[in-house]
C-alpha cells in the first residue's frame, strides 16, 4: 500500500498552526516515514499534483483567494481538517466582523494612525489582488469539513497523535491535557 | 453622594478583595454604579478603572446605567416558559409600553431577563428588588405594576403569601415554597442542631473525621462526584498559613434548587457541616457564596450565624475545643452561573470576573487567597454532619455499591408534584416519574442543561454516578412539549449568556452550534449539518471548565438520544449545505475600493493547475488505497 498523501495551506492564519505542526520535532521523520507530503509550506510544493488523501487547513477565509484555494483543496483531498482556532471558528482575523468592510479598509489604508505614506489616498483594487469578503469565514461555511483539532494552535503533541491515529487507522487516546485550550 | 461611597469602602476596610460586596452595597444605595464611584473606588481601592468595570460587566445584577427604582427580573429559564412567562412578559411590556431590557420613561421600572432564579417548582416566577414574586399570573402582574407606580415597598405589594415552611418566618417573609415531597435520612427532622460539634466533635481527631468520610464513600453532590474524605485530606495535608471552607451555594444549574431549600429548612446542618470542615482541615474561616437571587435569605441566615456566635458555636475555642477557632460570612455573587465552578467562585470572591483558573494548582492546594480552600456544595456539608452522626457504615447501607447514600433531587417541568425528593441513589427515572406523577413523559433533563436529555428507552436506567449521574436538577418534558424549540434552544442560549468568553470554544462554538440548530429548524438543514454539531461538539471539550465542555450537551445529547426529532427536520437536497456564495461576499469591498466585482480565476489557475485525478470521483489505479478510510475517520474524532 503507498504511503498517504497529505497536503496543508495557510489561509487568513498567522502560520502559528504550522509552526506547531514543525514543534513534532524530530518526529518528522516518522512521520515522512508513514506519510507521504504533497503541496505544503513547510516543503514549499507550490501545487497539488496527484490527489489528497488528507488536507489540513489553517486559517479562515478572509479573501476571494482563500476561498478558491480551500475549494481548490476540497476538491482533490478526500479528508479535510480544519486545524487551528481561525479555521474553525474564525479567529482573531474574524474581530473584523460585525464592523463594515467600509470602515476597516478606511482605517487601513487612510485614517489609521500609523498610515502616512498613503498621500494620494489609494485603495488598493489592481485586478490582480485577491478581493476581501464582506466577514471572515470560518472553513466550514464555505465547503464540507470532515475533522476538527481545536487550539490556538493545537499542541504538537495533539497533532502527530491525531494524524498517526488517521493514517495508521489507529484509535486516538489523547488526555485533556494534551488538547485543553490554555 | 462621596461620602456614603467612602463609608461603604471603609465597611469593607477599603479592602479591593471585597469589591463584590461594596459594588453590592452601592448598588443598594444608588441603584446602578454611577460613573462617579468608579473614581472613588479606584483611588481607594488602589486599582485601576478598568478592573473595576471588568467585574462589573460581568455580572448580570451589576449595572453601570439606571435600571429602576424599582428592577424586575423575569426567570429566563425554560421550565418558567412552559409554565406561561411568555405571558408574564406580555403583560409587562403592554401594561409598561416597553420592551423586555429597558427602563420605563421615568425610571420607574426596568424589566430585564435573567438566568433561572432557582424556582422550576414555582413557576412563572420573578424577582423585584431582590424579592421573590412566584406563580405569576398577568393578573398579578398588573396589580404589582400598580402598586410600583403607587410607590409602595416590595413588602407591601398586594401580591403577598404566606410562602411555606420556613420561608414564612418573619425574617425570611418571602411567599416561596419549600415543597419538600420526600424526606429521607438528609432532610429529617431527627436532627438536633449543633448537638455533634457541641457533644462529640472535641472527642474526635480530625484524621478520623478523613478517615470515616473516606470510609462512607461520601462524594461531592455539586454535580462532580469527587470523594470528599479525600479532598479534605489533601487540604488538611496542603501547606499555607491560613485555609478555608467554602460552602458552594451558587446553585446556576437550570432545573436546581435544593440547596436553597436546604438552607431555608436547615441551615444549621450546612454551617455545623461547615465548622467541622475547618476542624478537620485546620481552617479559620468559612464562607457561604450565596447566589444573589437567594438574597431574600440574607437576613435570616446571619441572624443564625450571629447566635452560633453567642453560642460559642462560632468564634474562638469553639464546644471548648482549644484553639478551634471558626467564624463563618456569606458572600453574595452578582448574577453569573459560571462562579458555581469552584476556582471562578473563588475568583469571584476576591472581586474579579468569575473566570476559572487553569488548573493545576487546585483550591485544595491553592485556593482562596492563594491558600489551601476545600469547596463543597451545600448538601455535601449537610451529609457530612449526618455520618459523623450515625456512621459510614450506617451511610454505606443507603444506595448503591459505588453512590452511597442519598440524593436531594429538585424535580420540576411536567408532573403533577414539583418539588424536592430525598432518594436513595440507584431509583430509576421511571420509578422517579411515577413518584412525581407525571404522564405522558417525553423526555426528561437529568443533572440539568450541561447533563443529559434522555427519552424512554432510558427510563429503566438509575440514578447515580456510574450510570444517570446528577447534582440534583431533573426536569420533565411530556409529550406536547416541542424538544428542540423549546428546551434545546433555551439550554443553548443561556450557555451562550453564560460563557465567561475565556476560552474561545465556549465563547464561539455554542453561538455557532445554535446558528446551525436554527438552520436545521427552518427546515433548511442536512445531513452533514449534524454531523458538524456532533463534531463541534467534541471541540469544545478543549474548554478550560465545565461550562464550555458541556455547553454543545443540549444539542450533542439530543441528537444522540432523539436523533429522529433532526431527521424529520432535514431538507433532502444535500446541495444546501452551506449557503456561501463567493460573488456576493465580495460586492460590498469591490465598491468601496472601486474595482470590478471580477474574481480572475487566471491567477489561481497558473500557479496551481489541477492535478490529474480528483479525489472525489472513482478511484484511479495510482491513487493510494484507502480503503479502511471511513473507520479510523471516526476514531480520529474520539477527543
Ligand atoms: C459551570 C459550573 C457550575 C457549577 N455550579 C455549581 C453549583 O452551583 N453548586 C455546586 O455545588 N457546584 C457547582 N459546580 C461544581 C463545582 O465546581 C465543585 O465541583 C463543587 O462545588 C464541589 O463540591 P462537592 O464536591 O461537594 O460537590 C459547578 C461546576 C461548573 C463547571
Amino acid at each position: 500500500m503507498s504511503k498517504p498523501v497529505i497536503a496543508t495551506t495557510s489561509l487568513a492564519g498567522c502560520f502559528g498552526c504550522h509552526m506547531s505542526l514543525l514543534d513534532i520535532d524530530e518526529r518528522i521523520l516518522e512521520l515522512i516515514e508513514l506519510v507521504e507530503f504533497n503541496k505544503s509550506p513547510i516543503n514549499d510544493i507550490k501545487k497539488l499534483t496527484k490527489p489528497i488523501d488528507i488536507g489540513i487547513i489553517e486559517g479562515g477565509c478572509c479573501n476571494s483567494e482563500n476561498v478558491e484555494v480551500l475549494r481548490y483543496f476540497r476538491e482533490n483531498c478526500k479528508t479535510l481538517i480544519s486545524f487551528g482556532e481561525c479555521a474553525i471558528m474564525g479567529g482573531l482575523p474574524a474581530l473584523r466582523n460585525g464592523i463594515p468592510v467600509e470602515e476597516c479598509i478606511k482605517e487601513a489604508y487612510l485614517d489609521g494612525p500609523t498610515v502616512q505614506l498613503n498621500k494620494d489616498k489609494v485603495l488598493p483594487n489592481d485586478p490582480e489582488l485577491p478581493i476581501i469578503l464582506d466577514r471572515v469565514y470560518p472553513c466550514h461555511e464555505v465547503v464540507k469539513i470532515d475533522y476538527y483539532l481545536p487550539g490556538c494552535a493545537p499542541r504538537a503533541d495533539f497533532i502527530w497523535e491525531a494524524v498517526v491515529a488517521l493514517v495508521t487507522n489507529n484509535e486516538m487516546a489523547v488526555p485533556y491535557e494534551v488538547f485543553k485550550f490554555d | 453622594m462621596k461620602e456614603r461611597i467612602i463609608e461603604i469602602i471603609h465597611k469593607y476596610h477599603a479592602d479591593k478583595t471585597r469589591l463584590m460586596d461594596i459594588m453590592l452595597d452601592i448598588q443598594d444605595e444608588c441603584q446602578y454604579i454611577p460613573e462617579e464611584c468608579l473614581d472613588i473606588l479606584s483611588k481607594e481601592l488602589v486599582l485601576s478603572i478598568a478592573d473595576i468595570e471588568q467585574t462589573i460587566s460581568f455580572y448580570h445584577f451589576f449595572s453601570q446605567k439606571p435600571r429602576g427604582k424599582y428592577q424586575v427580573y423575569i426567570n429566563q429559564s425554560a421550565v418558567a416558559y412552559m409554565m406561561g412567562q411568555s405571558d408574564i412578559i406580555e403583560a409587562f411590556e403592554d401594561e409598561l409600553g416597553i420592551t423586555l431590557g429597558s427602563v420605563t420613561e421615568d425610571g420607574a421600572i426596568g424589566i430585564f431577563g435573567t438566568a433561572d432564579i432557582g424556582m422550576n417548582d414555582q413557576e412563572p416566577a420573578i424577582l423585584i428588588n431582590k424579592r421573590v414574586f412566584t406563580q405569576m399570573t398577568p393578573y398579578r402582574v398588573r396589580q404589582l405594576i400598580d402598586d410600583m407606580k403607587a410607590g409602595k415597598d416590595v413588602k407591601d405589594m398586594a401580591v403577598k403569601a404566606p410562602g411555606s415552611g420556613k420561608n414564612s418566618d418573619p425574617l425570611i417573609d418571602a411567599m416561596v415554597h419549600s415543597n419538600i415531597f420526600r424526606i429521607g435520612p438528609l432532610l429529617a427532622n431527627d436532627y438536633k442542631p449543633f448537638d455533634y460539634l457541641k457533644d462529640n466533635l472535641s472527642k474526635i481527631k480530625a484524621e478520623s473525621i478523613v478517615e470515616e468520610l473516606k470510609k462512607s464513600n461520601l462524594r461531592g453532590r455539586g454535580g462532580a462526584g469527587f470523594p470528599t474524605g479525600l479532598k479534605w485530606d489533601f487540604c488538611r495535608k496542603s501547606s499555607g498559613h491560613d485555609k478555608y471552607v467554602i460552602c458552594n451555594a451558587d446553585e446556576g444549574e437550570p432545573g436546581t434548587f435544593k440547596d436553597r431549600v436546604i438552607l431555608t429548612e436547615m441551615p444549621e446542618l450546612v454551617f455545623e457541616g461547615m465548622a467541622i470542615a475547618g476542624y478537620t482541615i485546620d481552617a479559620h474561616y468559612g464562607i457561604l457564596y450565596l447566589r444573589y437571587e437567594y438574597k431574600y435569605l440574607e437576613t435570616y441566615l446571619n441572624d443564625l450565624l450571629n447566635r452560633m456566635r453567642e453560642e460559642h458555636l462560632l468564634g474562638e475555642n469553639i464546644a471548648g475545643i482549644s484553639g478551634f477557632n471558626f467564624d463563618i460570612r456569606i458572600q453574595f455573587g452578582a448574577g453569573a452561573y459560571v462562579c458555581g465552578e469552584e476556582s471562578a467562585l473563588i475568583e469571584s470572591m476576591l472581586g474579579k470576573r468569575g473566570e476559572p483558573r487553569d488548573k493545576p494548582p487546585f483550591p485544595v492546594e491553592q485556593g482562596y487567597l492563594d491558600q489551601p480552600t476545600a469547596v463543597n456544595n451545600v448538601e455535601t456539608f449537610a451529609a457530612v454532619v449526618k455520618i459523623l452522626t450515625k456512621g459510614a457504615d450506617w451511610f454505606k447501607k443507603l444506595g448503591t455499591a459505588d453512590s452511597a447514600g442519598t440524593k436531594v433531587l429538585s424535580i420540576s417541568g411536567d408532573c403533577q408534584f414539583p418539588g424536592i425528593y430525598e432518594v436513595e441513589w440507584g431509583i430509576t427515572i421511571q420509578d422517579m416519574l411515577d413518584m412525581v406523577g407525571a404522564k405522558k413523559t417525553q423526555a426528561v433533563q437529568v443533572g440539568g442543561p450541561s447533563g443529559t436529555l434522555i427519552g424512554p428507552e432510558d427510563f429503566q436506567r438509575s440514578i447515580c454516578y456510574t450510570d444517570l449521574s446528577t447534582g440534583g436538577s431533573m426536569i420533565i418534558f411530556n409529550r406536547d412539549r416541542n424538544l428542540l424549540k423549546d428546551v434545546v434552544r433555551n439550554f443553548m442560549e443561556f450557555f451562550i449568556d453564560e460563557s465567561c468568553g475565556s476560552c474561545s470554544t465556549c465563547r464561539i462554538m455554542p453561538a455557532v452550534m445554535l446558528d446551525k440548530l436554527d438552520k436545521i429548524l427552518h427546515g433548511k438543514g442536512v445531513k452533514q449539518d449534524i454531523r458538524d454539531l456532533e463534531e463541534w461538539g467534541t471541540v469544545l471539550k478543549a474548554s478550560r471548565c465545565g461550562l464550555g465542555q458541556t455547553a454543545g450537551n443540549p444539542i450533542v445529547m439530543s441528537i444522540k438520544n432523539f436523533r429522529h426529532l433532526y431527521n424529520q427536520l432535514l431538507n433532502r437536497d444535500e446541495l444546501k449545505y452551506n449557503g456561501f456564495n463567493l460573488e456576493e461576499a465580495i460586492q460590498e469591498s469591490c465598491q468601496v475600493v472601486g474595482r470590478e466585482p471580477v474574481i480572475d480565476h487566471g491567477h489561481l489557475k497558473n500557479g496551481r493547475e489541477r492535478p490529474e485525478c480528483k479525489a472525489n470521483g472513482t478511484h484511479k489505479p495510482e491513487c493510494p488505497d484507502l480503503s479502511g478510510h471511513k473507520d479510523f475517520e471516526h476514531r480520529a474524532t474520539n477527543l
